[in-house]
């Protein structure tokens, strides 16, 4: 077994994911992602979810070993922002050719090494692998270690190839890189009672920065931020730090668990995004210091900051909940942010569709999670057309989301505000969720949307693009509720896993034949929920309505 | 004459040059109900996607064959197979067409034997074109992904005319290169039908990519030219290519169809579109109509105004072969200097530049040069806006991909009136940069010995 494959197994073994306790070893082996669907996948690869985990630090050169695609096509492509250096923004790329595959490109990639630092001088390269180095064999560890040792920087090699999986793989590959050959290489010039890590907060549009005042003004030190805005020697050192918080993603959960394990650093899970979870994070922060020995006083001094800012964030939206008054959002995103996100909208005033949650207790938290992200599953899978009907149908006034979904919104003349990674606005903390809920009003009122909808002088209303479609979804549904047999043949073709590609009628069928009752017991006949396990409520829902026969009479009955 | 090198260093830092899977894809994307599909590892796919979503801030169709590292080793047919009925069955495809990438061209895959195995296995695909092209990451860029797709959509689209056909006089094919916006074309249609004329755009981004809300919604693209117009391009009774990337294509056609073709390097500037005319006034037998005549008029007069703000200028610029000759040319034409020139690949009109060197190579080299030799113009595509902000210096936006302005799409560099305004659109930025950079102050002229200090003409 290879290092990268080792390391791949380590990964998908990871105990601190709660998704990971409920697998058999045998599900364990096979990996926590979805399968990818040749003609039918979205989404990264795995040097690309390296990629975007490590190149936020800002001091490091990034240096791509592959041919022109991997950084050509994508170099300077994130929103995140730095306060100091610009060299993470410099695309660095073997920009391997033909004669290297042949020859192999280890040379050219030691010799690129040389290059940067001869001409740019970063305190640290990251050297990522690629699936064409990777499949001629190019050993970039060797390389890195013989690159550090002659030159006398740390080179660290960054094992991600493309072909392994996808992007949240990549992520955790970037993670076991920094604890390979990054953490706790370098002691910190000092440390402080107050000195914590984020783990998984890339500082997208300067988001970092929202939060950053409050830990200055309570004195909590960010030894290293994992990646934003951070620098080499700050992850080298973070070791030291008494405390993590792992925001809002489980990307690095890796990062996180191993860094308790090796140095003692308890973390927790959390976010900031949206004004309870800002204030539940800092409080969190604050008792984990004070758990390692940081004085009592801070949670007093926390207590008062939370209070001032919640005030101050909670008396700017005041004004606009009279304005959001009946209006309706319709918020799709997987992800873990989601939660947060719904907590703040429905305290402005918002009203959701597509979920029936309303309070915000920890079931509901969990369950809100599931259905966005069964719905984040479901809008991969749609055609434009049946999207556009979505949205019809949800009668929602904004739509929120990530992805593909953008452009079917705005030209069906929807309001949409992007939140996905490519936004352009930072939504963290209590002045971000302020800064989220005025973007939503200038989209909401904006006047240009009332013109949109006219239609154009020389067309009726029934000619717009619009009514067609929902004419001919309508049509279909008309001649599917004259024709029994393809209604059912349609009803039992409704996907239920996304990831397995599990339909209906395959599910019906298996309980039925095989008296199922649970959803394990489906799993293990369909393969259904096999995968995310988003869709588990809906197979329970599924054996709810089923009446749960004798196996052997109904055998019986169908033959 | 200008003389190509490729510089011999290791690492390529800010990278000028795009891969040509993706340029190939782009050409697919100009074709009606079609579905391009890459094959390699998702990353190839979703890469490329981000940078086309970016550029046009559309929906763009774009697939992928979503190798894994096994099946990478053992061989991709499975999933292309896989790739083709998902798509078959999902999206209900005109045209689906594929591109390798770097990491099955190493492997070899036989993408041309997998699809006869998939075509005997699958009838129901018999009515789906299926073309292919090899487009290795690790060779060449964009633009000759681009020229050899277009080769083998005449090669596998185009219907060969029976020996008694009738061509229709009216009828021109037309074969713009990937420099081209979406704008260019639809500027290029009208020209070409105010002459009476009925174009054929092989491929044609305008119905596609020029941002417009489409009648119905699809999973492809939602525009272009249709297959069926493609077969019957042999009936034509001219080919005009647009772009040296264009001749092999255009000879491709002749050698099928007969049709005979004109090749037009460029079409910007004013004596590439009097050729242009002229051209279209032999073939139609029609004068060139007045609005025309108008345009050149006020093309002359924009370059009357704008030559004391153009000329003497010392451009940097960063593009792909023909986009670099034709933005280099007329900006030369109007009295700059091209004191920096970078590209992407091989061509036979980069030794026309009006330069002693053209660099096959970075954008590090450009800024580098641009420096060094006191440029006060730079041209490339968006990735060059680093640069541009340490020379501080005029910048203008020009090629794929261009992220981080809007309307990328509907850019203008053909014709009189498109050739005009891109003249304005250069002046102005000049103005401006000098109105906010190098305004006159007390002390601009004075010097510590007796006089104006004269500074010694950098002529390269």
């Amino acid at each position: 077994m290879s290092s990268l494959s080792a390391t791949i197994q380590d990964v998908f073994n990871e105990p601190g994911c709660g998704k990971n306790a409920n697998k058999t070893e045998a599900e364990r082996k096979k990996g926590c992602t979805k399968q990818l669907q040749p003609g039918g996948a979205a989404g990264g690869c795995a040097f690309d979810g390296a990629k975007i985990a490590l190149q936020p630090f800002t001091d490091v050169a990034h240096l791509v070993h592959g041919p022109i695609a991997c950084e050509g096509n994508s170099w300077d492509n994130r929103g995140a922002a730095s306060s100091g250096s610009s060299i993470w923004r410099t695309g660095f790329t073997t920009d391997m050719n033909e004669t290297d595959i042949v020859f192999g490109g280890e040379k050219r990639l030691y010799k690129a090494i040389k290059e940067i630092i001869e001409k740019y001088d970063p305190p640290a390269i990251f050297v990522y692998q690629t699936c064409v180095p990777a499949m001629i064999g190019d050993d970039i560890n060797a390389v890195c270690k013989a690159a550090s040792q002659k030159l006398g920087k740390p080179v660290i090699p960054v094992n991600s190839p493309g072909f392994v999986g996808p992007k949240n793989l990549g992520n955790k590959l970037a993670g076991e890189a920094l604890l390979d050959h990054v953490i706790g290489t370098v002691e910190p010039d000092y440390t402080t009672p107050y000195d914590i890590n984020l783990i998984g907060e890339y500082n997208l549009s300067g988001e970092l920065w929202q939060v950053k005042p409050l830990f200055d003004e309570l004195g909590i030190r960010i030894l290293s931020c994992i990646s934003g805005d951070g620098k080499y020697r700050e992850v080298a050192s973070s070791h030291r730090a008494r405390a993590a918080m792992m925001v809002c993603s489980k990307a690095m959960i890796n990062v996180a668990r191993k860094m308790e394990e090796r140095y003692g650093i308890p973390f927790f899970e959390g976010s900031f995004y949206g004004i309870q979870d800002s204030s539940d994070s800092l409080r969190e922060i604050a008792r984990l210091l004070i758990e390692r020995g940081a004085p009592a006083e801070l949670m007093e001094r926390t207590e008062a900051v939370i209070a001032r800012e919640e005030a101050r964030a909670w008396a700017a939206i005041e004004p606009y909940k009279p304005r959001f008054n009946g209006k309706k959002v319709l918020l799709i995103t997987g992800g873990v942010k989601s939660w947060s996100v719904v907590a703040a909208l429905q305290e402005a005033g918002l009203e959701l569709v597509g979920t029936s949650v309303k309070k915000s207790t920890r079931e509901d938290k969990e369950r809100i999670k599931e259905l966005m992200g069964q719905d984040a599953h479901m809008i991969d899978d749609m055609t434009p057309r049946e999207m556009y009907k979505m949205l019809k149908d949800a009668k929602a006034d904004i739509m929120l989301s990530g992805g593909k979904s953008q452009f079917v919104a705005l030209k069906a003349a929807m309001p949409w505000l992007d939140i996905n990674q490519e936004r352009c606005h930072a939504y963290m903390g209590y002045v971000g969720m302020v800064k989220l809920v005025e973007e939503i009003d200038k989209a909401l009122f904006n006047p240009m949307w009332q013109q949109l909808r006219t239609p154009a002088p020389w067309d009726n209303d029934g000619d717009s693009w619009q009514a067609k479609a929902m004419a001919q979804m309508d049509a279909q549904a008309a001649e599917i509720a004259a024709d029994p047999v393809l209604a059912e043949t349609n009803r039992r073709a409704k996907r239920i896993c996304f990831c397995k590609q599990v339909d209906l009628g395959t599910i019906e069928d298996a309980i039925r034949r095989h008296g199922l009752a649970s959803v394990d017991a489906v799993k293990q006949h369909t393969n259904a929920s096999g995968g995310c396990g988003a869709c588990k409520g809906r197979v329970e829902d599924i054996l709810a309505a089923m009446p749960i026969p004798e196996p052997t009479t109904m055998l019986q009955a169908a033959e | 004459m200008a003389i190509v090198t490729t510089p011999k260093k290791a690492c390529a830092v800010n990278p000028l040059k795009m891969s040509q899977p993706i340029g190939g894809a782009f050409a697919f994307m100009g074709l009606r109900g079609a579905m391009p599909l890459l094959h390699g590892s998702q990353g190839c796919t979703s890469f490329g996607l981000t940078l086309f979503v970016r550029h046009f801030k559309e929906a763009v169709p774009l697939q992928t064959t979503a190798m894994s590292e096994v099946a990478t080793v053992l061989g991709g047919y499975e999933n292309v197979e896989q790739a083709i009925l998902n798509i078959y069955n999902r999206t209900k495809p005109e045209i689906i067409g594929i591109c390798s990438t770097g990491v099955t061209e190493t492997k070899g895959d036989d993408v041309d034997g997998f699809i006869r195995l998939i075509r005997e296995k699958h009838p129901q695909l018999a009515r789906v074109p299926l073309v292919y092209v090899s487009t290795p990451d690790f060779k060449d860029a964009f633009q000759d992904g681009w020229e050899k797709t277009v080769v083998r959509m005449v090669e596998g689209l185009v219907e060969t005319p029976a020996a008694d056909v009738v061509r229709d006089p009216a009828r021109v094919n037309v074969l713009p290169g990937c420099h081209l916006t979406p704008g260019d074309l639809d500027e290029i249609r009208t020209i070409v039908e105010d002459f009476g004329l009925k174009p054929s755009f092989l491929p044609d981004l305008a119905g596609s990519l020029d941002g417009h809300i489409p009648d119905e919604f699809t999973p492809t693209t939602i525009g272009g030219i249709g297959v069926d117009e493609i077969a019957t391009m042999g009936q034509a009774s001219w080919t005009i290519a647009i772009g040296a990337q264009m001749q092999r294509a255009a000879e491709t056609m002749q050698a099928r169809t007969g049709v005979p073709f004109r090749l037009f390097e460029r079409l910007c500037g004013l004596l590439p579109n009097d050729q242009f005319m002229s051209f279209l006034s032999e073939i139609s037998g029609r004068p060139v109509p007045l609005k025309y005549r108008r345009q050149r008029g006020q093309l002359a007069d924009a370059m009357l105004d704008a030559h004391f703000h153009i000329g003497g200028r010392r451009l940097a610029i960063g593009a792909e072969p023909d986009l670099l000759f034709d933005l280099s040319s007329m900006l030369h034409e109007m009295g700059a200097q091209v004191a920096a020139a970078v590209t992407t690949t091989q061509s036979p009109v980069l030794e026309r530049i009006k330069i002693d060197e053209v660099l096959i190579s970075d954008l590090e080299d450009l800024e580098e040069r641009a420096k060094a030799r006191d440029c006060d113009l730079l041209i490339t595509h968006s990735h060059g806006r680093q640069a541009a902000a340490r020379l501080n210096i005029p910048f203008y936006r020009a090629g794929f991909p261009m992220f981080d302005r809007l309307g990328a799409g509907h850019l203008l560099s053909v014709g009189y009136r498109g050739t005009r305004n891109l003249i304005f659109d250069i002046a102005n930025l000049v103005i401006a940069d000098r109105e906010q950079n190098h305004q006159p102050t007390l002390d601009s002229w004075r010097t510590t010995d007796a006089g104006l200090q004269v500074r010694p003409p950098q002529l390269h």
